[in-house]
């Protein structure tokens, strides 16, 4: 038999930071190629549709209730409803809904009241690295950082960044520090759903992940021509 | 032989992190999982335990009903989660484990539900963990053919389907949203999009699974409760209705696959 020495930890390390792979943005909605099942297999004799107040109900029953995570998180608002139901049906949300939810993210986004909208790159690239925050496993009050690469690419030498959203490899580059992109840029972090109800982006300001301070770091990291992500 | 070669490896764990050469280190990383997979230890473990006479009442567990009958263990892993009669409700297979620890050997919910984890890699795995070890391993090859035709069946796969869903927390987040489109990765993980019978099969059939990176076998309820704890939900209790009407769930889309648990993740 052959015994061999290979540091396990090592392994894993390299699983999770190295590896090469593709690419490729990634698609941003969820899929809707769902299997269509009859009626009739759907609910066999007797079976009923469970409705969503027996669903929360159901949730709640299923988790503990900690300071660092209440149980509210179970009440869904009135845009977490709806993209529920369009990513489980397949469906686009109705146009009007869909205007309508927008306009209300848009309008909780506060912007700097200094009117200064960038920071320092080198906290942002830290603040992009760090994927901590708002777990149950957290303490209240704990630094959150943004995870940005959990979900984007952004500077090209971090090749461990998932492809949940798409690249953000140079972002200032190619679209420069007018006004209005560094306020989309803005708005887009402070609340995704201000250009796509359904985004599935994080609400970074709004529902108080980071700071404003964090925020305009990783609005530097993305648009400050000496950050290494325009380079 | 085994023994010493699970052993080497876990001895190796205290090494520092070297390496340099990722693809050297994957090709020999998956050397190594044809070679063993070091939950087979706690496979054995479990199956000591199974056999053994515990508890207040002083009974094995030899005679529990998982599924398939009093005493039969093969097999279980592929039709569970399943309605059972004597409780009148759908039961995981690590539900039905402890009903039967309670039942047949005495033992107390509480005391079972206490810690059914482990720690992390200093610490010596649960019971719980080696019981569902071995019975799960004895699964191995068996195809996936969870029952839906009692209306209690029906009912949990339709609910852990709207469970799925089911967008929440801060940072509004359902499983779908990681879970539902091919192809999407956090970091460098691969996550299977449940809708697709592929992907279903390999993430269902493979749970629970050995974790590399934490050094202990971990069960689907643990894989659940982390998933949660990545939705940015509440802390998910152990055995709660959800966990196991999402397994039916993830059971159900997985139909057809082949058991291979406990598998080596990284
Ligand atoms: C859970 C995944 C996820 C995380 C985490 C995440 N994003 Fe996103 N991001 C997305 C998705 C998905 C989109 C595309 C949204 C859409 O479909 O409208 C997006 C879009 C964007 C855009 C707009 C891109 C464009 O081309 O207009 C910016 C800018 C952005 N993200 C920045 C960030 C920053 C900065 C962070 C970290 C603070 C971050 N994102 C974290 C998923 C994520
Ligand atoms: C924020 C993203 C995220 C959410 C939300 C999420 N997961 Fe996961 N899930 C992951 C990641 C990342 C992995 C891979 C973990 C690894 O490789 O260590 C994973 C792995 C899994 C696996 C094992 C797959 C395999 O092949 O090994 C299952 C099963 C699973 N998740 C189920 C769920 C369920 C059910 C939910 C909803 C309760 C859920 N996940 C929510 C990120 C998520």
């Amino acid at each position: 038999m052959k015994i061999k020495f290979l540091p396990f930890a090592a392994v894993a390390f390299v699983l999770f930071t190295g590896g090469c792979a593709t690419m490729q943005p990634g698609p941003t909605a969820v899929d809707t190629s769902r299997e269509v099942e009859s009626l009739a297999r759907r609910f066999p004799p007797g079976a009923k549709a469970p409705t969503d107040a027996e669903i929360v109900a159901l949730l709640k029953a299923s988790f503990k209730d900690s300071p660092s995570a209440k149980l509210d998180r179970l009440d869904q608002t009135p845009l977490q409803m709806a993209c529920t139901e369009a990513s489980r049906s397949g469906k686009p949300l109705d146009e009007k809904l869909r205007d309508g939810l927008q306009a209300a993210a848009l309008a909780s986004v506060k912007y700097p009241a200094d009117g200064k909208y960038l920071g320092d790159w080198k906290r942002g690239k830290a603040i992009a690295q760090n994927g901590r925050g708002l777990q149950y496993t957290d303490k209240v009050g704990d630094v959150a950082g943004g995870n940005c690469y959990a979900c984007h690419q952004i500077d090209k030498k971090e090749i461990a960044h998932g492809n949940i959203g798409p690249s953000l490899t140079g972002y200032g580059k190619l679209r420069g520090q007018t006004e209005p992109i560094v306020k989309y840029t803005w708005a887009r972090i402070w609340n995704s759903h201000s250009f796509n109800a359904c985004a599935n982006m994080p609400r970074f300001g709004d529902a108080g992940i980071l700071t404003e301070a964090q925020i305009k770091d990783v609005m530097a990291l993305l648009l400050d021509p000496e950050s290494p992500v325009n380079q | 032989m085994k023994k010493i070669f699970v052993a080497a490896i876990l001895a190796s764990l205290a090494f520092p992190l070297t390496a340099q050469d990722v693809q050297k280190q994957i090709d020999r990383y998956r050397e190594l999982l044809a070679d063993g997979n070091p939950a087979e230890l706690l496979e054995m473990r479990g199956e000591d335990l199974w056999k053994q006479k515990r508890g207040p009442k002083n009974a094995s567990m030899e005679a529990c009903d998982l599924g398939l009958g009093a005493g039969k263990v093969a097999g279980v892993n592929a039709v569970l989660p399943r309605y059972f009669a004597d409780v009148d409700r759908v039961m995981d297979l690590e539900s039905r484990i402890v009903h039967c620890e309670v039942t047949l050997q005495g033992f107390t919910m509480a005391e079972l539900t206490k810690r059914p984890h482990s720690l992390n890699q200093s610490e010596r795995q649960t019971d719980h963990e080696a019981l569902t070890a071995y019975v799960v391993g004895q699964s191995r090859g068996a195809k996936v053919n969870l029952p839906q035709s009692h209306p209690k069946e029906r009912e949990s796969f339709l609910r852990g389907e709207k469970m799925f869903f089911f967008k929440g927390g801060p940072y509004d987040f359902a499983c779908a949203t990681c879970h539902g489109v091919d192809g999407q990765r956090i970091r460098l993980q691969d996550l299977p999009n449940f809708q697709k019978a592929d992907n279903a099969q390999r993430a269902f059939t493979t749970w629970p699974a050995y974790r590399v990176s934490q050094g202990a076998m971990r069960t689907m309820q643990w894989r659940l409760l982390d998933c949660f704890r990545q939705q940015r939900l509440p802390e998910m209790e152990f055995l709660s209705p959800a966990s196991i009407d999402l397994i039916t769930y993830m059971g159900v889309k997985g139909k057809d696959g082949t058991m291979d648990a406990p598998a080596i993740k990284r």
